[in-house]
């Protein structure tokens, strides 16, 4: 008896193991390849950056303390980034939350250009051409986003394109009563 | 004789072409040793099944000039594991350390290899104990 049950359980437990986690790949609710960030639940990395739009001013993470902000890691070389836009511009308008801008490994006037054609939804964008801030935050690839407190702690972080789906699942709970609605 | 020692001469040499830095990063041999052996060690999360040594991504080669650079500044290879697992996590390292969220992890060889042991004597075991041409059950 034992000689048929005992295999017969272990191919059935490592089956229901694999069909579990396909049927989640499937729905979108596990992705193999994200790395879950050690920033989460620490304090927000600083940077410095000259602006995208004004190469004159610099950008500096601490003028962003005391209110909560989006940080979100884009390029015009990323065709995923393009495809979250339009979310980035409705959340820029209802979500009560400045969005900063993170230009990664990119030519300014190439951002410029995009942004006047696609529409800017941030209140900042800062040029990190040589990928420093970037190594900072963790980013492997773009488009990644963060949520960042008042206090300055990363309260989140979503890997690919935003949208308002995720935005509101992902973000808005996190975010004091009445912000990002 | 001559020719095949010198294709294989060659073949063998040709690995180091496939390297994506072009010339060394330190005149020191020691440091350029202690760098090509850490961008061996560390993961390009970008494409996730490659080494930063071998990856020719931007950020990958990002992440090997702030190797450089912290090998430079007198950085021990252990806190320029830190600074790589405090950005990216310990996924970043081929060799993930000794942690309780790793303990099955490292001891799954040991486990593995005891279940076959235990498997393998019981199937002996009982074999030499069958008569050598009956019906021992095992359909053999």
């Amino acid at each position: 008896m034992w000689r048929y049950l005992l295999p017969a359980t272990a191919v059935l437990a490592l089956g229901g193991l694999l069909a579990f986690a396909l049927l989640r790949i499937g729905a979108g609710k596990l992705d193999v390849h994200e790395i879950k960030s050690p920033l989460i639940g620490r304090s927000a990395p600083s940077f410095n950056l000259p602006s995208v739009t004004d190469p004159t001013q610099r950008i500096d993470s601490h003028a962003l303390a005391g209110h909560a902000y989006v940080l979100n890691v884009w390029g015009t070389w990323c065709a995923a980034c393009r495809e979250e836009h339009e979310a980035l511009l409705a959340i820029s308008h209802t979500g009560g939350v400045p969005l900063v801008g993170i230009d990664w490994r990119d030519e300014p006037e190439l951002a410029v250009r995009y942004l006047a054609e696609l529409g800017n939804p941030y209140q900042q964008v800062a040029s990190d051409a040589d990928g420093r801030a970037a190594i900072d935050w963790g980013v492997y690839g773009a488009p990644e986003t963060f949520l960042v407190s008042a206090q300055g702690t990363v309260l989140a972080k979503h890997i690919g394109p935003l949208s308002e789906a995720v935005w509101r699942e992902k973000f808005v709970p996190l975010l004091p009563v009445g912000l990002g609605r | 004789m001559r020719p095949y020692l010198a294709a294989v001469v060659l073949i063998l040499l040709a690995g180091s072409a496939l390297a994506i830095d072009t010339e060394a990063a330190f005149p020191d041999p020691v440091l350029q040793g202690r760098y090509e052996q850490l961008i061996r060690e560390l993961r390009c999360v970008q494409c996730q099944n490659q080494s930063i040594a071998d990856s020719p991504v931007g950020l990958a080669s990002d992440l090997r000039r702030e190797v450089r650079e912290l090998i430079a500044q007198g950085e021990s290879d252990a806190q320029i594991k830190r600074f790589m697992t405090d950005r990216y996590g310990d996924f970043v390292l081929y060799d993930p350390p000794l942690t309780p969220r790793t303990y099955l992890l490292w001891a799954a060889p040991v486990l593995l290899l005891l279940l076959t042991l235990g498997i393998a004597g019981r199937v002996i075991v009982r074999r030499s104990r069958a008569p050598p041409d009956g019906d021992d059950g095992e359909g053999a």
